[in-house]
């Protein structure tokens, strides 16, 4: 039988071992850049510029490629391109990051050579973020509040087993672990891919935290389950029997998610490739968490193994004789 | 087992039903039994596309004012505003932009009633409750005409400009009309149907600040006239009859849809700024319609192996399991038309990974009928056990994010933090869904499997997925 509470203190090492370089990364990034991870546009805001062609000689309309493809060649990561009015008007408006003026003359310059480029009417300004401090703030605030509800709410599930509020907080350190791994990987391959996180972003994380809650329950209820049912029995052996009971489901479960997200990524869209990428990460950290994270603290906790939480009392030894 | 095949067929009818909504056609129906050409009842089906995949309305509005004489936090304000009204409208997942120093740029996806949405956006809705004490004739003459107030004094005096002189002043002292409050001290608008029965009037209740104002005004007026006035016109002026603490009613010769508009522009605040349109065209969508096709295409693909993985692995039960997601599709699906929910790229994308992830319900239950058959229990009591335990952590898992999500749907409710709130309910609608097909629909489907190959199935306990 393989004994994973057992070898909890591999676990948590490993964790640590992600963990703490990307919470190091972030710092980096916070310092070099400003920010935890490389903003897109979506969060800092850009320039727009609303571009008319004038019609080309072969008659030939442009299209979104052949923009995108342009900004693109001058490091704009996050482009928006959306064509205006009709098409044979060959108006095009097109969002991308903020540049100086060199940059943006190069890509005019560029811009001219695939189609003559109406220089009188063309027009390039600032633009807010779509995405507002606000949205982040509220999301963030969210994610706290929810936490705190959630541990309410696991509390009252799980009532009749003992220090039911473990269970919970367990459950939301499970959470915060796999929230800290998707951005430390992120913000890791912002540096060295240059991923960019946009609004999308948010809803990954979100969906982050929608998973690893559920699946840190289901190993819970086995638990809570098999308390009863074994009494006399060792916490650390009737939690990894939970463990072991579950894995099945774990895994399937898994495997299912993998099918769908292995099939976007290898024949979906260009855009939302990144998007599956950082939920793939969390949707694994999510399962790892709620076998390796979540259940082995309920038993390091239960052993006194946790600083602070519950100091272990010495017991002075009787003396013989 | 008498009850799950009644269970079936409201699942059939259910289905039937959602498959009709499903249907690129269908736009609902609507029902009149008086004939007076009023809607007694109705049920619109629309599918929403996001700007990402049908584009949409692009309105450009500029600040009517010089350059200098407002802050880019004015404009900043002025664009959240706009925001509200624009997600008040009904319309979903836009985006609002401030560009430039003096511009707000909006796009409503699938946006087609010019008209209505830029007049709703634009108009400034400077609510103000004005002193009409002591005017003879209690200042009737003054509805539908426009007056200066101190407040809008204020505003011009900020500005750096001079009224001109086209507004009524008070003409009991030749000074401006004195405002009580504005309608900052609104906490709710709603329109309402007139008591007397012809027209709409606007509900309002009031902000425990604007309470404190408004309570004592009325309180110390009454039998005194009060002008309501909406950017400088006076809308009506009533007579106040009693104290006002918690709210009151807008009266005015409003139609059903100027109450709608001005409650909408009420609850979402006066834009500090006022806007002049510019310019307002459509927009083509912003990523290439293959990008949504390939990924469709490949979500496609991954609900086919899902559904194979599902009947290997598990056999007779992962047929019915196989039945039970594809009913989850299509209610999903159904629901997103019928709220509606707009479906941008990243939308489906997480609808199709919902669907990877309906299935944990099945597993749950199929694992632990397993086991129970493993265990030496018969096919019934397996059965019977196996739901009724694995429900317990389908229940519990679910309903922790069902929580998660409640809580970001309320939070979403930030102007501009829509996309939030967007992703928040779709994601609890599919999880709502989930915890009646994953349970009822699937023990339905195989109450009657098993009912029907009752002989084979205890023989070969392989079929069961052992």
């Amino acid at each position: 039988m393989f004994t994973f509470v057992q070898k909890r203190r591999y676990f948590f090492l490993l964790s640590a071992a992600i963990i703490v370089p990307g919470l190091l990364i972030m710092l980096y990034s916070w310092v070099t850049i400003g920010s935890p991870f490389r903003l897109s546009n979506d969060f800092l805001g850009g320039s727009i510029y609303e571009l008319r062609f004038t019609a080309a000689s072969d008659g030939m309309l442009i299209d979104e490629p052949m923009l995108r493809a342009v900004f693109t060649e001058f490091e704009n990561s996050s482009i928006t391109v959306q064509s205006l009015g009709a098409p044979e008007e060959q108006r095009w408006s097109v969002r991308a990051d903020f540049q100086d003026t060199e940059t943006t003359e190069a890509i005019l310059d560029r811009l001219e050579t695939i189609a003559p480029l109406d220089r009188d009417r063309l027009f390039i300004e600032q633009i807010s973020a779509t995405v507002g401090g606000e949205v982040t703030r509220s999301a963030i605030i969210a994610v706290i509040v929810a936490a705190v509800v959630v541990t309410g709410f696991i509390v009252l599930a799980f009532r009749q087993v003992p220090d039911a509020l473990r269970y919970g907080i367990c459950a939301i350190l499970a959470m915060i672990h796999d929230v800290l791994i998707v951005c430390g990987i992120v913000s890791f391959m912002g540096l060295i891919a240059g991923w960019e996180v946009d609004a999308l972003f948010l809803t990954a994380v979100l969906t982050v935290v929608g998973f690893s809650i559920q699946d840190t329950i289901v190993m819970f209820d086995r638990i809570r389950e098999n308390i009863p049912k074994h009494l006399g029995e060792p916490y650390e052996v009737i939690v990894n029997r939970s463990i072991l009971e579950t894995l099945h489901r774990s895994l399937a479960t898994q495997l299912n998610a993998f099918f769908i997200m292995a099939a976007i990524l290898l024949f979906g869209g260009e855009s939302i490739k990144q998007f599956i990428g950082i939920l793939f990460i969390g949707l694994i950290s999510g399962t790892y968490s709620s076998i390796c994270i979540a259940v082995p603290l309920l038993v390091a906790w239960e052993k006194g193994e946790i600083p602070f939480l519950k100091p272990r009392v010495l017991v002075p030894a009787v003396q013989e004789g | 087992m008498r009850m799950m095949r009644g269970w079936l067929i409201v699942v059939i009818a259910l289905a039937g039903f959602a498959l009709w909504v499903c249907l690129p056609d269908t736009t609902g129906f609507r029902f009149d039994s008086d004939g007076d050409g009023v809607e007694d009842a109705g049920l619109r089906v629309q599918q929403s596309l996001g700007l990402d995949i049908v584009g949409g309305l692009r309105v450009l509005l500029q600040a009517e004012l010089p350059a200098g004489s407002f802050s880019i936090e004015d404009l900043r304000q002025t664009a959240n505003n706009v925001g509200r009204r624009v997600n008040a409208l009904g319309v979903t997942e836009p985006t609002v932009q401030v560009q430039g120093s003096n511009r707000i740029l909006v796009e409503l996806p699938g946006v087609t009633d010019r008209e209505t949405a830029v007049r709703a956006i634009q108009q400034t809705a400077l609510l103000e409750f004005v002193d009409f004490g002591g005017l003879p004739g209690r200042g009737q003459e003054f509805v539908d005409q426009r007056i200066l107030t101190t407040q809008q004094d204020a505003i011009l005096r900020q500005r750096e400009v001079t009224a001109d002189g086209s507004a009524f002043v008070n003409p009991m002292t030749g000074l401006p009309f004195e405002t009580v409050m504005t309608g900052a001290g609104l906490q709710s608008a709603a329109a309402q149907i007139n008591q007397s029965g012809r027209g709409y009037v606007i509900a309002f209740e009031l902000t425990s600040e604007g309470a404190t104002v408004f309570g004592p005004f009325t309180g110390a007026r009454v039998g005194e006239a009060m002008a309501i006035v909406l950017d400088g016109v006076v809308l009506s002026a009533p007579v106040i009859e009693s104290r006002l603490d918690s709210g009151g009613i807008i009266t005015g010769d409003f139609t059903d849809e100027e109450a709608q508009t001005l409650a909408l522009q009420l609850r979402s605040g006066a834009l500090p700024i006022p806007l002049r349109l510019e310019s307002a065209e459509t927009v083509g969508a912003t990523l290439g319609q293959e990008s949504v096709g390939l990924s469709v295409r490949a979500g496609v693909l991954g609900i086919i192996v899902i559904l194979l993985f599902m009947v290997i692995y598990y056999r007779v039960p992962g047929i019915a399991a196989a039945l039970a997601l594809l009913t989850f599709i299509l209610f999903n699906y159904a629901v997103f038309k019928l709220i509606p929910v707009t479906l941008t790229l990243p939308a489906i994308t997480g609808f199709l990974i919902s669907i990877g992830t309906a299935v944990d319900g099945n597993i749950l239950i199929f694992e632990r009928i397993k086991e129970e058959l493993r265990a030496g229990k018969g096919l019934d009591e397996a059965m019977q056990s196996g739901f009724f335990r694995a429900w317990q952590s389908i229940r519990d898992s679910n309903f922790s994010t069902i929580i998660i999500c409640a809580i970001l749907f309320f939070f979403g409710q930030t102007p501009g933090a829509s996309i939030v709130a967007g992703f928040a309910l779709t994601l609890m609608i599919g999880l709502l869904i989930n915890l009646f097909t994953a349970v009822l629909v699937t023990r339905a489907f195989l109450s009657v499997i098993v009912e029907v190959m009752r002989q084979p199935l205890q023989r070969r306990a392989w079929l069961m997925g052992v």
